[in-house]
């Protein structure tokens, strides 16, 4: 796996500390919704250091980076890189946790904060190959701002079921009371395990931990439930 | 060689020289394996990276020693508690042999002559942390340290640097080896103390 000269082409704000970049990079072999890409980054006295980012779409090479405030990378990728910039990438990887066009059993999705980024791959996958599986999204994030794709969201995608978990404030008018996800979000919005449905569980490894676990004991096959942790 | 990013300064963490905790450093080189040593021949020797297409690429011998090699002083931490430091090697890094190898894998087993096999991630494989090491000290690698060849990934516990490597196979999936499935952690980070499952 060598690595290879990203260019930006295009960046633009995903949220107030979210940044989605759009990058170039010759010769790119194509990849599955849920794969991602490995970032170096060089200092001029030769200090390097390595990030993942998943891919959020299925035909370009097209990212979203969370600025983590006291983070080592993602201040430079959301506020100093920008459209022209060059930078090592190396990818795609990960053939584990990736939906495939051809698959025909319901899939849920279960999204933390940038959790969103590679399952946004997997349903913008299955509307380019124009699939019939039904899709459900949980998406948990803090606060109504801090929803990626928001737009994207919000236009009707048939057999798509989108659903938010807010963990500290919630629109006017929600119902769900302000708090993390837990046994009832993944009951009422996920499939039932009779379903037997392909399950895709992302964002920080706490959030990952807790949403495998609630799928697992309300009775999901363990080798259906794929998880990814952004650490 | 590295395209500099304009404008990153990163964060530099100075790398103190210390021991994992419970290790203690050792002079010798205890020899410690899951079976009878393999006595493989060298013209018998093959080394092959399995995809997970099935695409495999082999390298006889004479052909590893004809690539170039790399001579790392790396400190080892076995499980069993002692630390060798500035251990000195030559071999082979990862990254060359992995170049040409088109593979979206991101686990690891690595096959032993003599049936050993243990799983590390893909990424724990390459950018200058994992060698086909055959020569120690100066000298040809000992049969009982895993010659002619062995794997060398000095930042894991030291049976993830498996003794007569014979292969390595990119899988989608983790599938733990011998160790990992008789109880040993999964990954096995000496500074981590992650020695047993569960730790
Ligand atoms: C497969 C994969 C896909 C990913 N995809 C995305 C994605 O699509 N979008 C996205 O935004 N992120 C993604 N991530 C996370 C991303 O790789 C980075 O971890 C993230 O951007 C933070 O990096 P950073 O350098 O800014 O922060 P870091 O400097 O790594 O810091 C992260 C946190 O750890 C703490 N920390 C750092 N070093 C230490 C230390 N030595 N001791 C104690 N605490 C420490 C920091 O205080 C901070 O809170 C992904 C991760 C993986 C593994």
């Amino acid at each position: 796996m060598k690595w290879r000269v990203a260019t930006v082409v295009e960046s633009r704000a995903e949220t107030a500390t979210a940044r989605t970049l759009v990058l170039d990079v010759p010769d790119w072999p194509g990849h599955l919704g849920g794969q991602h890409v490995d970032l170096r980054l060089t200092a001029d006295d030769g200090y390097s250091v390595q990030r993942s980012y998943s891919l959020a779409s299925p035909d370009r090479v097209e990212i979203a980076v969370q600025r983590v405030d006291d983070g080592e990378v993602s201040p430079y990728l959301t506020d100093v890189f920008a459209v022209g910039d060059a930078i090592e990438l190396r990818g795609p990887v990960g053939g584990w946790f990736v939906w495939r066009p051809a698959a025909t059993e319901p899939v849920l999705l279960v999204a933390g904060g940038s959790g969103i980024v590679p399952l946004m791959a997997m349903i913008r996958a299955r509307r380019a190959a124009g699939s019939k599986v039904p899709f459900r999204l949980i998406y948990s994030v803090r606060t109504p701002e801090e929803i990626f794709y928001a737009d994207e969201l919000r236009r009707p995608d048939p057999g798509v079921d989108v659903s938010y978990v807010f963990s500290r404030k919630a629109p006017e008018g929600a119902r769900r009371p302000v708090k993390r996800i837990g046994l009832a979000d993944v009951t009422t919005h996920g499939w039932p395990p009779d379903f037997q449905p392909s399950c895709f569980v992302c964002g920080p490894t706490g959030f990952v931990e807790t949403v495998a676990d609630l799928l697992v004991a309300v009775g999901h096959d363990p080798s259906r439930v794929k998880t990814e942790r952004f650490g | 060689m590295a395209l500099i990013t304009p404008g990153f300064r990163g964060r530099r963490r100075d790398g103190g020289v210390e021991l994992p905790p419970g290790q203690y450093p050792t002079e010798d080189f205890p020899v410690l394996s899951a079976g009878p040593t393999p006595r493989v021949p060298v013209d018998r020797w093959e080394f092959a990276i399995l995809t997970e297409t099935g695409e495999k690429h082999t390298w006889s011998w004479p052909e590893l020693l004809a690539l170039p090699s790399q001579t790392p002083t790396v400190d080892i931490h076995c499980v069993t508690k002692w630390s060798k430091l500035r251990t000195n090697w030559q071999g082979v890094s990862l990254d060359l042999l992995m170049e040409n190898v088109e593979s979206a894998a991101d686990y690891a087993v690595i096959h032993s002559y003599g049936g050993y096999t243990t799983n590390l991630p893909v990424e724990d494989l390459l950018d200058g942390q994992a060698w086909i090491a055959y020569r120690f000290d100066g000298d040809d690698l000992a049969p009982e340290h895993g010659g002619p060849a062995r794997l060398l990934v000095p930042h894991l516990y030291f049976w993830k640097s498996a003794k007569w490597v014979r292969g390595i196979e990119l899988t989608l999936a983790d599938e733990p080896g011998f160790w990992e499935t008789a109880g040993y952690h999964n990954y096995g980070d000496p500074w981590l103390e992650q020695r047993y499952r569960g730790d």
